[in-house]
């Protein structure tokens, strides 16, 4: 083997890290090759990004050793990594949005006490960076006017411009359309043609076939596998990380949509700077569809579903429910809750669960005040744990203790109590956001099954998710969001991944729909 | 990424502030040691001066009072995530509601006529000097620290300007009102004692400390037990979940502050009604303050509040003991102590957990873990 000869250009011996009672690390080894593109895949909570961690020195592993081009290496932090010649490109930016890119590229080693000198030094050298590599950015325009695609190429310039000849880059296709994501992978693969060697961390199969030369997958802690992808196929792998089989796809029968249930008309949202967000967006929802909003995240998704959920007030427009039209009548997200219209919000974390509550307390948040779990102004704490008991064991949440905190669960069993929260009220309309975003794919299988049964019944759904696979899964009507404007309607059957894509990047289809 | 170490509840509640205790006493001592004096004369002295005499616990339970009230106010605030510093100034103006009721009514009705007049004047008086930096805070999002400090500063001012100008009693130096009529004096413990036939050494300790542990049941229930303190602490602990189910966070706040000034605003009921019988300049003296820090130590419980307003009243009575009978240490020497209890039970908490969360091994086996091990901390 080619590989034996030389020293590889990663290679972690037995790495065992712990925090407090959880074994993230469990004597993980592995060896990343010079000049190929190695994939980490495993679900959330696999301990992928304690590795990552572990390699670019934020966390100090309990035992093992790190090998970089044959010599061991004890990387205490980032400034350590950097040195032996790691680079990282998180998956939040960790950009100074008002600096320009050339400000950012030298932040930290600026190389003196005045600017000038560095400043040269470095546009020369990264002229000759985005030439070789293809890596052609602006120097001289200021990081938050770049477009997403670009910012990442700013993190990516950043870390070849410390001398990185590792590479890891951390999910670094979630906030890309499918044609920006094509060209990050041709990036990568000129890098690896040039020598580096580059470690994707994803939980996309689908990336990791398309990119990847060998593929290591990780579950609860411990490498399960590591094969050459060339060999294997997205369902072994899928198998892998879950440890069973599983459904990648969601199977249901052909949407009968009825009476509209949820009429939007010209609805403007604008933020507290006075820009628009969403842009006079009009769309029915019928009762036994699954409608999608499919878009780059930050387009005006999570404002539009704010604005129907009540927590945004619209400057312009109708949303129209029950004969109630909610943006003139004022009426609130308790009010909208009333008349049937259920919310699962798109960032669980910051808005659908308070992370200090017992899973009880939060299985009757918005819901505080209904009979069901009060006598007076009292909170009927028998009825409320009894409640919370019965949409555990409807919903699988595991573990089923109503009086653990929520945080102790893991991001699949939260979503799961929150949309047993939101359907347990038999809501008319449900409004889902990121339906799976931190969900692990055991718990993913079950959430989409749960949303289909809901459209069965009769309910009207809108599932707003950047992932375009979870979109074409679930949704029987797609409609696409670029720049707070809605830029195609697609029938699920006309949907095509090339198609949403055109449209997410902001090419209108040719006529109306 | 440094997670806060989980230790069990026992630990966390009992253990911690325990060595936090220590460890602030132990600096102490260092500092009496490098004054010339013998630290261990001294805990003995600050200890026996706070409770080894009836006179002593009695004093040492009326300061307590005094900080159950305004750590209960500042713990209110505190869970709907505000920090409420204006519990001096909304005590020192709820007292003069109830000073006022004091000298309006103390001669011309019975006790149980002005105690509940008293207890109303006060809770509304400081609920009213707790709106405006509420208002402000909820519709403009002026900070309400800022604003809190500042009106501790007005009231001052508008205190010493009613005591100088209107309040005093004529034909006197000193800025104090008139004294109150028979009937607005609380009973003390001691008379309360005496009546029943129990000796009990005189002290200011009195009624007030009833109508503090009644409120700090009230507390209780009202916030973990009602559907509005639901409300209350969701809207502290996320402000975006609040939204989300329909509670208006700066309805919140407002009701928030309105109540813990109320509770601030009763400790004129222990200080003046109770022991003083006068209105007087900067009757509160600090409480206000150390309120901040009975409720930082106490993690804002009513019962954790309790035990830590004793133990700063402890302070308190046994340092002035030690000021009294140790020429070396002054009463500046009872503000550091105290200030090295602040120091390390409130901004210094995190100093032992983590050592102490380390030598825990057993402390797996009682909070059971989320299959999937998906619980890595973040």
């Amino acid at each position: 083997m080619v590989e034996k000869s030389v020293a590889p250009a990663l290679e972690l011996r037995a790495i065992d890290k712990r925090f407090g009672t959880v074994h993230a690390n469990r004597s993980l080894s592995f060896a990343v090759a010079p000049g190929s593109i190695h994939g980490l895949i495993g679900e959330n909570g696999a301990g992928k990004s304690t590795l990552m961690n572990i390699v670019y020195g934020f966390h100090r592993a309990d035992s093992g050793e790190i090998y970089v081009h044959g010599r061991r290496v004890d990387l205490g932090s980032p400034q350590d990594a950097i040195r032996a010649g790691i680079g990282m490109v998180h998956q939040h930016f960790m950009l100074v949005e008002n600096f320009t890119v050339l400000e950012n590229v030298v932040l930290g080693v600026e190389g003196g006490a005045l600017l000038a000198g560095g400043l040269a030094r470095a546009r020369r050298e990264l002229e000759k960076l985005a030439c070789d590599y293809a890596l052609a950015v602006p120097l001289d325009t200021v990081v938050s006017e770049l477009p997403v695609g670009l910012q990442q190429r700013v993190e990516i310039l950043k870390a070849l411009y410390r001398g990185a000849q590792i590479l890891i880059l951390d999910e670094p296709t979630a906030v890309l359309t499918p044609q920006e994501a094509d060209a990050l992978f041709n990036m990568l693969r000129r890098l690896r043609d040039e020598g580096k060697s580059v470690i994707l961390v994803t939980h996309k199969l689908r990336e990791i076939m398309v990119i990847t030369d060998r593929v290591t997958v990780m579950r609860q802690g411990v490498i399960v596998g590591e094969v050459a992808t060339a060999t294997t196929s997205p369902r072994e792998l899928a198998e892998k990380m879950v440890g069973r089989a599983v459904l990648l796809r969601v199977e249901k029968k052909l949407a009968q949509p009825g009476a509209t249930l949820l009429a939007v008309r010209d609805l403007e949202v604008r933020d507290r700077l006075g820009v628009a967000r969403v842009k006079g967006v009009s769309f029915d929802l019928r009762a036994g569809e699954i409608v999608g909003v499919a878009g780059v995240s930050g387009n005006g998704q999570s404002e539009l579903l704010e604005a129907l959920a009540g927590i945004r007030l619209p400057t312009r427009g109708s949303i129209t429910l029950q004969h109630h039209d909610l943006v003139r009548e004022h009426l609130g997200p308790r009010e909208r809750r009333a008349l049937g219209l259920a919310h699962v919000p798109e960032d669980r974390l910051r808005m659908g669960v308070v992370t200090n509550f017992s899973a009880e307390d939060n299985a009757i948040l918005g819901y505080h005040d209904r009979a069901e779990c009060t006598r007076g102004g009292w909170l009927d704490r028998t009825a409320i744990r009894k409640a919370c008991e019965g949409k555990m064991a409807a919903h699988d949440v595991r573990p089923p203790l109503p009086s653990l905190r929520i945080a102790a669960f893991s991001g699949g069993n939260q979503q799961k109590l929150v949309l047993a929260r939101e359907i347990d009220v038999d809501p008319r309309v449900l409004l889902v956001g990121q339906p799976t975003r931190g969900v692990d794919i055991g718990a993913i299988e079950f959430i989409h099954k749960k949303l289909v049964a809901l459209r069965d019944a009769g309910k009207a759904l809108l599932i707003v998710s950047v992932e375009l696979d979870e979109i074409l899964g679930l949704a029987d009507r797609i409609l696409v969001m670029n720049a707070g404007e809605i830029v195609g309607e697609l029938l699920r059957a006309d949907a095509t991944e090339e198609k949403m894509g055109l449209l997410m990047a902001g090419v209108k289809s040719e006529g109306p729909a | 990424m440094s997670a806060s170490a989980k230790l069990p509840r026992w630990a966390e509640l009992g253990l911690l502030p325990l060595i936090n205790l220590a460890a602030a006493l132990i600096l102490s001592g260092v500092v009496v040691k490098i004054l010339g004096e013998s630290p261990w004369a001294a805990l003995k002295l600050l200890v026996s001066g706070a409770l080894g005499t009836q006179e002593g616990i009695g004093y040492t339970l009326y300061y307590a009072t005094n900080f159950i009230f305004t750590g209960l106010g500042v713990a209110v605030a505190y869970h709907a995530g505000l920090f409420n510093i204006g519990c001096e100034g909304q005590a020192y103006i709820g007292g003069l509601g109830s000073g006022l009721v004091a000298l309006w009514l103390g001669d011309r009705a019975p006790l149980l006529v002005v105690l509940p007049v008293a207890i109303m004047a006060g809770a509304a008086f400081g609920a009213a000097w707790a709106l405006i930096p509420a208002w402000l805070q909820a519709r403009r999002g002026s900070h309400i620290v800022i604003t809190t400090i500042m009106f501790n500063f007005i009231a001052a001012s508008l205190m010493t300007y009613l005591l100088v100008n209107v309040l005093i009693k004529p034909g006197q130096q000193s800025p104090e009102s008139r004294e109150f009529g028979a009937n607005a004096a609380l009973p003390a413990v001691h008379e309360v004692c005496a009546q029943v036939g129990i000796t009990f050494s005189p002290s200011p300790w009195n009624l007030a400390f009833a109508i503090a542990l009644l409120a700090a049941a009230l507390v209780w229930v009202l916030v973990w037990r009602t559907r509005w303190g639901y409300a209350l602490r969701v809207a502290g602990q996320n402000q975006s979940a609040a939204v989300y189910a329909g509670i208006s966070p700066s309805r919140i706040i407002i009701q928030a502050m309105l109540l813990s000034g109320a509770l601030a605003g009763c400790l004129g009921l222990n200080e003046l009604l109770g022991s003083q019988h006068r209105i007087l300049i900067d009757f509160p003296s600090g409480a206000g303050f150390v309120g901040i820090a009975v409720a930082l130590m106490g993690r804002n419980h009513p019962v954790g509040i309790l035990v830590a307003a004793v133990l700063f009243g402890a302070l308190a009575q046994g340092g002035s003991q030690l000021a009294f009978d140790l020429p070396k240490i002054n009463r500046d020497m009872v503000v550091v102590i105290q200030g090295l209890v602040i120091l390390f039970c409130g901004a210094l908490d995190n100093v032992f957990r983590a050592p102490l969360a380390k030598v825990w091994p057993g402390r797996l086996a009682r909070s059971p873990q989320p299959s999937g091990g998906t619980s890595v901390p973040r």
